[in-house]
């Protein structure tokens, strides 16, 4: 941030080119993207099929020795908005392109993870597509051990599944629970079941507590 | 060798073979037992199912979910600034300092800056909620070993400390007092010699808890050598803050990576410790908290004038794009990843809390430890249920 001076900012964006150059070399056309935030972070897409061996190059050749964290995106915008519809009216239409973020890519969900060096302190975030049919990737826990629960919890929210995982249970949800409540077109129920009082008004104001509201200065919804 | 006579000697060999008696019948029957959920030792409701042989435990694994609230889904119903009301809820013994790496993500993509005092008073804040944080689990860790004294004075201690909290923000243990741009308001009048006559305080409650714990024979017993985690392994789990120190890793996100805090304006000491023991965390724990009240007194010291809030619109939309901040919590690392479409709301927010990483390493550690260890090690990893949970 402008705390940096601008020679130190200049010296981490070249350490970081020198992350993706380096994980360039070592995985070949298996990186298919990067992005670099000036004083930032950098961010690198990977193939499908080069998840593991992604994992295997940032730790063992850039050096990252610290599991941070691992998920998953979905990037379809949600079919429910923010479930502050009238639920008397028909629903509003909806866009349902699907457009991805840094490092773009070609499908709906991407697998997202983040290591980061415990000697020089930089951090690199991680993405992969993961296409429907197989929707799975490789497990990151031979490369590291930390990554089982975060895998776990991918699992049972979004329902991919990961090759050579051990132990792919239920981490948080109930067993047998139906569905995976981080997809975009799961609906948040309880703002199903009820229209949100927050936003909706569900019943007309009474006269005498109207023209209260009306003299008081407008509430900002959002404070 | 020993030199030994002979009736030393012939007692000896009888009481170690009466040993491997016992541990012959014992091996021949193996035991699950069920810690937990409603242990006092798992801070709120895990669960722990152990495999035992004898008082050994040779399997064990933790299971939660107890307390899951779904936050990752609720943000994305939420517009940014009622977002941090939720967040709060994570780590509820250190609730401001959720509140700020979720705020820092959000003005660093709409490329806002606290004003520097904010900056400050945002770093001040974080800094009590840690010493709150710790506070208890200083006494807390004592009582788990059954010691009843530290935990009174931790509470006692504690609630100046969150009296000081409640005086800044209004809340004692949800504060939501951060905003995007800076802060709800100014502290109030008196609070800076308030302040400073508690962090006194709070460093003669340290001093106590030193010389009631650190070099008591029983502690060191209970707690020297148990549950040691190497740092290739505790790198590699994600372990963070304090627990990450313990295992000798000099690493402190409050030092080691820019951000627009104060914490660089203060002069202290990152403390680590090479043995990876119960023992190493709790020591780190009681030094952190030495060194957050002299981050503090320091801070107080050099505040700066001026508002403390930045210019920002109205009704706050934020620039799309993606963005991870992480701070070093009095739990550990506590991060979040935060993707915007340019909306009211995020559109996906990932949070990564620190205990959640800090006790999926327990099924590693509690191999081939005894029962009464289990709560050791659980109670030095210190974590938070709401954190694991969120």
């Amino acid at each position: 941030m402008t705390q940096l001076s601008s020679t130190a900012e200049t010296a981490t964006d070249s350490a970081r080119e020198a992350l993706v150059a380096r994980l360039t070399e070592v995985l070949g056309d298996a990186v298919v993207g990067s992005y670099i935030k000036p004083g930032l972070d950098v961010w690198v897409r990977v193939r499908t099929d080069a998840w593991r061996a992604a994992g295997h190059a940032v730790r063992s050749h850039l050096g990252m020795d610290y599991f941070d964290f691992l998920s998953m995106i979905d990037w379809l915008p949600s079919p429910f908005g923010k479930g502050e519809d009238d639920p008397t009216e028909p629903p509003p239409e909806r866009s349902t392109e699907v457009v991805q973020g840094y490092t773009g890519g070609d499908t709906r969900f991407q697998m997202l993870a983040r290591v980061m060096s415990s000697s020089s302190h930089l951090g690199i975030t991680l993405k992969a597509d993961v296409p429907d049919e197989p929707f799975a990737v490789d497990s990151w826990i031979p490369v590291y051990a930390g990554a089982n629960w975060h895998e776990r919890e991918a699992h049972e929210m979004f329902g991919v599944s990961f090759v050579d995982h051990p132990d792919l249970r239920n981490l948080y949800l109930p067993t047998g629970f139906e569905g995976h409540p981080l997809r975009k077109d799961f609906p948040l129920l309880a703002r199903m079941v009820k229209p949100w009082p927050g936003i909706v008004d569900v019943e007309p104001i009474p006269a005498e507590f109207d023209q209260d509201a009306a003299e008081e200065p407008a509430e900002e919804a959002s404070t | 060798m020993t030199l030994m006579s002979d009736r030393n000697q012939l007692a000896y060999i009888a009481a170690q073979a009466a040993d491997s008696r016992v541990n012959v019948e014992i091996e021949t029957e193996g035991m699950t037992l069920n810690i937990g959920p409603q242990h006092p030792a798992t801070h709120g409701t895990l669960r722990i199912v152990a495999r035992l042989d004898g008082e050994q435990v040779v399997w064990a694994e933790p299971v939660c979910g107890y307390m899951h609230r779904g936050y990752e889904k609720l943000t994305e119903v939420r517009s940014f600034p009622q977002v941090t009301t939720l967040i709060n809820r994570i780590d509820w013994l250190g609730s401001f300092a959720n509140e700020v790496p979720f705020i820092l993500a959000a003005e660093q993509l709409m490329e806002v800056e606290a004003p520097p005092r904010a900056q400050y008073i945002r770093t001040i804040l974080f800094e009590l909620s840690r010493i709150s944080n710790i506070a208890l689990f200083l006494g807390d860790m004592a009582a788990q070993l059954g010691a009843v004294t530290p935990v009174f004075y931790a509470f006692r201690d504690r609630e100046y400390v969150l009296n000081l909290i409640e005086g800044a923000t209004g809340g004692r243990f949800h504060p939501n007092f951060d905003r995007i741009g800076g802060l709800k308001d100014d502290l109030p009048a008196g609070w800076i010699d308030e302040t400073k006559a508690v962090m006194k305080k709070m460093r003669n409650f340290c001093d106590e808890m030193e010389t009631l714990l650190v070099g008591n024979e029983i502690f060191q017993h209970r707690t020297r050598g148990i549950g040691i985690i190497p740092a290739a392994v505790a790198l590699q789990y994600g372990l963070s803050g304090a627990n990450l120190r313990a295992s000798g890793v000099d690493w402190d996100l409050r030092r080691d990576q820019p951000s627009p805090m104060a914490w660089n304006k203060a002069d202290w000491k990152v403390w680590t410790h090479p043995d990876g023991d119960s023992f190493a965390r709790y020591w780190v724990r009681l030094q952190e908290t030495r060194e957050s009240t002299r981050i503090v007194d320091q801070l107080l010291d050099s505040l700066p004038a001026g508002s403390v809030m930045a210019k920002v619109p109205r009704i706050i939309k934020v620039p799309e794009g993606e963005a991870w901040v992480s701070t070093e919590n009095p739990l550990g690392e506590m991060g979040y990843y935060v993707v915007s479409k340019g909306d009211t709301g995020p559109f996906r927010v990932k949070i990564r809390s620190a205990s959640f990483n800090n006790v999926s390493i327990s099924s590693w550690v509690l191999r081939g430890v005894y029962v009464p260890d289990v709560i050791t090690i659980l109670s030095s990893l210190y974590f938070i249920l709401g954190d694991i949970d969120r």
